[in-house]
């Protein structure tokens, strides 16, 4: 196995070997969409106990294929009011980005391929992980244009929630991406994978620990806080208030049908795509084969890793569909004081105290012992400060005493509003007892005889 | 003399990829800044900027700096114009500019500072141009360009950059001191009081009935029908006219190509 130990490897594939990468990287999209609408609905009835999906091919799974075609053919309607240019160029902002940032995502490393040497992925750059960042930015456009270009208020209400929205957990995704950068000194994603290889050791106050290489658990805090901004940047449940059809109708495509809402169907799920293959690479190893796979030497060579990339994505994914099928839906106030007030504060402070322990555990002047101490007070100290933090931030709740309901189970007094009863015991029906009292005696046929 | 040869031989330096991204996006960022100016609707000019920062997010990219062309797609790109977006989308879709001057002199001034600024770019531009020493590519990102630039900025430049960002921290505070509104706690209505309020007798808990009796007519002006046929006064906004159908109206009408 070649090592990419810089990124040399990169740009120099041949031409043709580019353009099958890129249409490789396409259809990887596209049938992880298809697969995962299927995989969602699936998933989703199994935790609903209903079958799901089951007619058009084995188990269902053309069922997305079918609704792809059903969409082409419907008609195209252009609303009156639409900026006819804009609305049409929102839908493929969309797409386009989502589509762009997995050219940096690294699926495996060097194989041969038709005795060319090449690493499966597109390319690399010194900034990559940035590159996905400029693009899910980049892609919030084709939502909020859509919703504006669309002149009805419905999408213009979920634009400008989903602008907000999106930009609040951009900041806090791209501050939990830092603490990965921190760790690694790097932004390229090959190498950010290739220093989750292996197992580093820390000596701290001659106790030796071996610390995973995943950073995923090395830097949990950053993990969790990625995840929960992910959901929240893709817009799906319990974040998905930009299209949220209780209150919206449809969100910013209300207006939009036929290969226009297709196209944003497909980014939604492209970028679920993209954020599970960033988070692999970010937090889980990449395409390296985890642990107990990982006994075995030829586990990441080859084209192995692509599978072992693949169950990692899936697996994301089915937390996505597990969200969707647990949480309900977020105020729009709770969301973004979630986003500000405790995911980017948690975030900052966390990165603060980590840049403390690095600095400590690679200082030349401490002792063995020395390193501990400092690092477990920068610990102590940044919990004390989250606490603190708390304390503060709790706010005084007055209790407001409910009165209790009339003996009717009405508000109000007799003439008020009929209310469920507290207990919520089914209270017995009077209607059921009148029927009861007025049936007459069924005669069996004996009583003449 | 000597400059204009020194940029000869840079623009001869640039070949292959690099060119032909140049002169494909050159043109595409001047019409962006050109369509910016003479758009009418206040979106659309928007959007031009848009596409004018992304080629030069490109063009970063393309001068060997990767990183400020990312974050100039990150933030300028991405969330400065996506919240400039967001007050315009506010303003609403159907203003465009007004050629009336509401400020008197504003012309006047605004050539002024427009001179003002072209000659402070002119004075830089050249003066980056014939005196400063360029040490090169090789040299600036020995180490990485970004950790080339990270050593810079923590360096030489930390006290600019911190004095950059206390001004910056300062005016985002600014601001939302202006535009904050002190509520005292007994105003807040909680959510049972609410409920509580929405219950009373004589209030009507569950939603108006929705204006435009279908089969006539679509209009918000047309009140509903109660199940006795007489017209629901809550169905219509206050601010409508109150709107008997014609005969016109109610006619069966055509259907429409």
């Amino acid at each position: 196995m070649i090592l990419a130990e810089n990124l040399d490897q990169f740009g120099k594939d041949p031409w043709w070997l580019v353009l099958a990468k890129v249409v490789v990287i396409f259809a990887f999209l596209v049938v992880m969409t298809l697969f995962a609408i299927w995989y969602e609905r699936k998933v989703v009835a199994r935790m609903q106990v209903r079958p799901g999906p089951n007619r058009n091919g084995p188990f269902g799974l053309l069922q997305s294929l079918a609704d792809g075609l059903k969409l082409a053919f419907k008609e195209d309607i252009m609303p009156r009011l639409a900026d006819k240019v804009v609305f049409f160029f929102a839908p493929v902002i969309s797409t386009i980005c989502a589509f762009t940032a997995f050219s940096v995502i690294p699926f495996g490393p060097t194989v041969s391929i038709f005795g060319t040497h090449s690493p499966l992925q597109l390319t690399d750059i010194p900034v990559a992980v940035l590159l996905v960042l400029a693009c899910s930015s980049m892609g919030i456009y084709g939502v909020v244009l859509g919703g504006w270009a669309s002149g009805s208020t419905y999408p213009l209400l979920g634009g400008l929630r989903s602008s907000a929205q999106m930009i609040s957990y951009e900041v806090a995704m791209g501050l939990s991406i830092v603490s990965v950068f921190l760790v690694s000194g790097t932004m390229s994603t090959s190498q950010i994978v290739e220093g989750q290889a292996g197992n580093g050791t820390v000596n701290i106050g001659g106790w030796h620990a071996d610390l995973p290489a995943w950073y995923g658990i090395l830097l949990i805090p950053s993990f969790l806080i990625y995840f929960t901004a992910a959901v929240g940047e893709t817009n799906r449940a319990p974040f998905d208030l930009p299209e949220a059809e209780s209150e919206l109708v449809g969100g910013f495509h209300t207006e939009y049908s036929s290969l226009k809402f297709a196209l944003f169907f497909l980014a939604e799920y492209v970028n679920m795509v993209t954020v599970s293959g960033l988070c692999t690479t970010l937090f889980l190893g990449g395409w390296r084969a985890p642990w107990p796979i990982s006994l075995w030497d030829g586990a990441n060579q080859g084209w192995w890793p692509v599978l072992w990339f693949t169950i990692k994505v899936l697996l994301l994914l089915f937390v996505f569909v597990w969200l969707r099928g647990t949480l309900p839906r977020l105020r729009y106030d709770q969301f973004m004081r979630f986003g500000w007030k405790v995911l980017i504060p948690a975030n900052l402070i966390w990165i603060l105290s980590l840049a403390g322990i690095l600095l400590t555990i690679n200082s030349d002047s401490l002792s063995g012992p020395g390193k501990f101490g400092v690092s477990v007070a920068i610990i102590v100290a940044a919990l004390a400060l989250g606490f603190v933090a708390i304390a503060m931030s709790r706010r005084n709740v007055t209790v407001v005493e409910i009165p209790k309901a009339h003996p009717g189970g009405r508000v109000g007094g007799s003439k008020g509003f009929p209310l469920p009863p507290m207990n919520l015991e089914v209270p017995p029906s009077p209607r059921a007892k009148l029927v009861i009292a007025e049936r007459e005696p069924v005669s069996t046929g004996k009583e003449k005889a | 003399m000597n400059l204009s040869l020194e940029l000869l031989a840079a623009a001869g330096d640039v070949k292959g990829g690099e060119a032909a991204t140049f002169w494909i996006l050159a043109p595409i960022a001047v019409l962006g800044a050109l369509g910016m100016v003479w758009a009418r609707n206040a979106v659309h000019s928007a959007l031009f900027l848009v596409i004018s920062m992304l080629c030069l997010g490109v063009f970063y990219v393309l001068q060997a700096g990767p990183f400020i062309g990312m974050v100039q797609i990150i933030v300028y790109t991405g969330a400065i114009m996506m919240l400039f977006l967001f007050v315009l989308m506010l303003v609403g879709r159907d203003s465009s500019d007004s050629l009336i001057e509401t400020l008197r002199g504003q012309r006047m001034v605004a050539i002024l500072l427009g001179v003002g600024l072209s000659l402070l770019m002119g004075i830089a531009l050249y003066r980056a141009l014939g005196d400063s020493d360029p040490k090169g590519l090789t040299e600036a990102n020995a180490a990485g360009n970004v950790t080339g630039l990270a050593r810079l900025i923590f360096t030489k430049y930390v006290y600019v950059f911190e004095v950059t960002s206390a001004l910056l921290i300062t005016a985002a505070v600014g601001a939302m001191i202006l535009a904050h509104i002190q509520k005292s706690p007994e105003e807040k209505i909680s959510q049972p009081e609410r409920m509580l309020k929405r219950f009373l007798p004589g209030n009507y808990p569950a939603p108006k009935p929705g204006p435009g009796v279908f089969s006539t007519s679509d209009s918000v002006a047309t009140p509903a029908r109660l199940p006795d046929g007489t017209p629901s006064d809550r169905s219509i906004s206050k601010i409508l006219p109150t709107r008997e159908l014609t005969s016109a109206d109610v006619a069966p009408k055509g259907t429409e190509k």
